[in-house]
């Protein structure tokens, strides 16, 4: 190719770039978790006796809502070590 | 090429490596016996060797219980109201499977403090754990609901099947994909940790890594993934 650039060492390229974009998706796990937690937080400081309760429920919904950010971490992992489109 | 010259040589630290090549084949491809299958075969026997010394303590257990047989009680105690919490009054039914896999997961994601790589963070166990719920669940769907469990999937369109059934099998990839990545995920931050900083950085920051990404995060995963288990069993009863 031109410039001394393999299409292999493009390829790697590509797949690195790739794997940057793919953890974008960790912006809405984020978002989603920050507003359970703040939920949570108001509703133990309305109702402290259901703190258990409260706990438990918002971590079950955050870690629901975490797997959409943990399938482009999979994405991201599979691109840089797998290497699914080596030539 | 140069490129990744870095990333593979680091790779090394976290990957998943082949320890002893069995001398046969299976299927036309080579069978390794892998740190997975080594650290998960410690890890039974752990757990074997504590639930004989359990047993044995237990046969002449006391009325008033102090040390071990306390700790076991309290133990019991919370996973039973665990997954009371979920499926009530059908609880006995499922929670020996329930309390066999939290052991076992916890277990697993906590082995990262002696050494080990965890064997939660190979898709291959983790995968086997989300079959197993699988097909409980499918198991007591025909169970309890028979034809109207095949039927329900034509609820409440027809036109909807594809996503139930999309849907239905979506469910042990989800959970399964969940644990596994947050422990790869646990793992490969200390690969790059311990990989990459000079030896007086490797003292003192790990502890707090290790607090973080093995004993939090794997707690938390550990009880999701029961609770999700029973959510989906509850679900079918």
């Amino acid at each position: 190719m031109e410039n001394g650039i393999t299409g292999q060492a493009f390829i790697y390229g590509c797949s690195a770039i790739g794997a940057g974009l793919a953890l974008i998706a960790g912006i809405g796990p984020g978002v989603g978790q920050g507003i359970a937690a703040g939920y949570g937080a108001s509703a133990v400081g309305r109702n402290p006796g259901a703190k258990s309760d409260i706990t438990s429920t918002m971590l079950l919904g955050q870690a629901v809502a975490e797997t959409t950010g943990l399938y482009g971490l999979v994405v991201a992992i599979i691109l840089m070590f797998v290497k699914p489109f080596n030539m | 090429m140069g490129l990744f010259l870095a990333g593979n040589e680091l790779a090394e630290s976290f990957m998943i490596r082949g320890v002893y090549k069995l001398p046969f084949k299976f299927l036309g491809s080579d069978i390794w016996i892998t740190t997975t299958a080594i650290s998960s075969w410690l890890i039974t026997l752990i757990i074997l060797i504590f639930g004989i010394v359990v047993g044995s303590k237990f046969r002449k257990a006391k009325e008033i219980p102090t040390g071990l047989q306390n700790f076991i009680e309290m133990a019991i105690e919370a996973l039973n109201g665990m997954a009371d919490s979920i499926l009530g009054s059908n609880r006995n039914r499922f929670i020996n499977y329930i309390g066999t896999i939290f052991i076992f997961i916890l277990t697993c994601n906590l082995s990262g403090f002696i050494g080990m790589r965890a064997p939660t963070a190979d898709y291959g166990t983790t995968f086997c754990l989300g079959v197993f719920t699988f097909a409980i669940v499918q198991f007591q769907g025909i169970k309890n609901h028979g034809v109207g469990h095949f039927t329900g999937l034509f609820q409440p369109l027809p036109v909807l099947f594809p996503i139930n059934l999309i849907g239905e099998f979506a469910n042990p990839i989800s959970i399964s994909l969940r644990l596994f990545a947050n422990l790869l995920s646990g793992v490969i931050m200390l690969g790059l940790w311990y990989g990459m900083v000079p030896l007086l950085g490797r003292i003192a920051v790990p502890s707090f890594l290790h607090a973080y990404l093995d004993l939090f995060s794997g707690c938390i995963q550990t009880y999701v993934f029961c609770m999700l288990t029973m959510v989906y069993v509850n679900d079918k009863l």
